[in-house]
């Protein structure tokens, strides 16, 4: 059986090809690490010095002496925390009337949703736009969570995992005399952990790494979330500081979540191909 | 409606109620709203004056609109079959038991966890001929750095490798679930008939993955035909336009020169494109029955 045992192991080909590839990935990250820990006035001179000591932490200290970096991180978690739960209170309640309620117009209104599906985000965002305006949202919390909360694909996924739990359970739990909302609250969803763990992840990563909408929304500088705050860094860091210290902005952004990765590397791996897979 | 029925209506209100509010409120409406908007020619402040087909008329005509489209389907039709091929690969490679693969696969998720901003970041300061990795390693080798971010030719490549190394984690992780599925007695039962690794990868190993390459290259073209951020930060559409896609015409049309009503069109002619790209890729991906 040689065949079977070759398919379980990487061949010398295969893992030289591998490497290759995994130089490529890494290649850029330890680049840009490289140039954080420069002095600005030293990459100015030629950035070929990055490939070599001395190294400084000077850009980082920069950092936590005093930078809006700060305030967009707090921002970001701010809008993914709260675009999370609000995505996982509403679309648990919406999974669960369409799986469990017999309502009229329940079939039609479900199509309705899944409809929203295909709907791309540049295909909304001028009115969106100018309701958020006529509200005075901009700039707002409320108004870079609300759009996020819109999004049908949880109610999807909800609805897809309540039809999944037995219905004997309903019917022994409402013999006993529960209410529907006990029912819900009590009975059915602490069963929906595993899918609200993948639904939440997946959204506090799309929330976290949305650039769209803030873009669009977050005009004030002290409203930024980091991907909307290190753009703006990006754009105009030949005026304002030195490459060194926008690399560092770089890592101290990129840091939070590969750490979370690093954590959660099954669960979000998980969340995200469930999530794609989902659909 | 009868009085049962109005009895359930009021039971689930309170379940389905608050979403079907933000979704009419903040999607349908806005879809709608847009769709209007296409036909009037429109101000930021809220002024609009119908303007019939004249947005629609003027797209068809746009020079600039034409480059978009021709730079966003030239950039997917390179970056979709190239990311499905890469990823397959690399699940192929790493559909294994053991810590190396797994370690591996951990490594080429890890970009897909990262934003659009950091990405272009990092990609920046690998591309410019000043203070980029790839210059520093030709002037290393005696050679002059190519600008490939302000090279017309070169633009929209750059895009897409930045791309294509940012996206690989998920279309791979989905291969590999799709491997995951195929029953292993099929292998055996192919190796106890002497069958090659060859016959076995076509005869086995491909049919099986069908549904799941279906599913990459239809959530991957839907992706790449909206692509912004990359080309905004990195080339920002430039040079001349050579790697301004559909997207960032549309924000410009609508946030820099607030052309409402003509940006609104825009974004039509896109959503229906994508759709009509999606279904056909569908259709073509389930119809069609291996003999």
């Amino acid at each position: 059986m040689k065949g079977l045992a070759d398919r379980h192991r990487l061949s010398p080909l295969a893992l030289a090809g591998l490497s290759v590839a995994a130089l490529v990935m890494v290649a850029p990250l330890l680049w840009t690490v490289a140039l954080s820990l420069k002095s600005n006035a030293e990459l100015m001179r030629d950035s070929g010095t990055a490939f070599f000591a001395p190294y400084t932490l000077e850009n980082y200290r920069a950092i936590l002496q005093g930078s809006q970096v700060f305030g967009w991180l707090l921002n970001s978690l701010i809008v993914s925390l709260g675009t999370t739960l609000g995505v996982l209170a509403l679309c648990s309640l919406a999974g669960y009337g369409f799986a469990r309620l017999e309502f009229p117009g329940r079939r039609a209104l479900f199509v309705f949703v899944l409809l929203g599906l295909a709907v791309p985000e540049q295909a909304v965002i001028l009115p969106r736009h100018q309701l958020f305006a006529d509200f005075g949202l901009h700039n707002s919390y409320p108004g870079l969570i609300l759009p996020g909360l819109a999004a049908p694909f949880g109610v999807f996924f909800m609805a897809q995992y309540f039809r999944g739990i037995p219905r004997e359970l309903d019917e022994a739990a409402l013999l006993d005399g529960a209410s529907r909302w006990t029912l819900f609250w009590k009975v059915l969803l602490p069963l929906t952990w595993p899918a609200q763990a993948t639904l939440g992840v997946f959204t506090f990563l799309a929330s976290w790494n949305d650039y769209w909408w803030p873009l669009i929304s977050a005009t004030r500088s002290d409203r930024f979330t980091l991907t909307v705050g290190l753009a703006s860094s990006q754009m105009n860091y030949a005026q304002t500081s030195g490459l060194g210290y926008l690399m560092a902005q770089a890592v101290f952004a990129a840091l939070p979540i590969l750490i979370v990765y690093a954590l959660f590397q099954k669960q979000i791996v998980g969340a995200m191909a469930g999530a794609a897979a989902a659909r | 409606m009868n009085a049962q029925g109005r009895r359930n209506l009021l039971q689930a209100a309170p379940f389905i109620g608050p979403f079907l509010l933000l979704y009419v409120g903040l999607l349908i409406y806005p879809l709608l709203d847009g769709l209007t908007l296409s036909f009037h020619r429109a101000d930021p402040f809220g002024g609009r004056a119908f303007a019939g087909l004249e947005n629609y008329a003027r797209l068809a005509s746009d020079p600039v609109f034409g480059q978009a489209l021709g730079n966003t389907f030239k950039y997917a039709v390179v970056v979709v079959p190239v990311l499905t091929a890469i990823t397959l690969a690399l699940a192929l490679a790493l559909n294994k038991p053991g810590r190396t693969a797994s370690v591996f696969r951990g490594l080429f998720f890890s970009s897909a966890v990262l934003s659009v901003t950091i990405i272009t970041l990092i990609w920046r300061f690998v591309l410019t001929p000043d203070a980029g990795l790839l210059a520093e390693v030709w002037e290393a080798a005696g050679r002059e750095p190519v600008p490939f971010l302000s090279h017309p030719d070169l633009a929209l490549l750059a895009v897409a490798v930045a791309t294509i190394w940012w996206s690989i984690g998920l279309p791979m992780m989905l291969f590999l679930a799709g491997l995951q599925q195929i029953p292993e007695d099929i292998f055996e039962a192919a190796a106890l008939d002497r069958a090659n690794r060859w016959t076995t990868f076509r005869r086995i190993t491909l049919p099986s993955l069908r549904r799941t390459a279906v599913l990459v290259v239809m959530l991957q073209t839907a992706a790449q035909l909206q692509l912004f951020g990359q080309a905004q930060l990195l080339t920002a559409g430039g040079p001349g336009g050579a790697s301004r896609p559909v997207v960032l015409f549309i924000y410009e049309t609508a946030f820099t020169r607030w052309e409402l009503g003509y940006a609104s069109a825009l974004a039509q002619v896109l959503f229906v494109l994508i759709l009509a790209v999606t279904l056909l890729q569908f259709r073509a991906g389930t119809s069609r029955r291996e003999p």
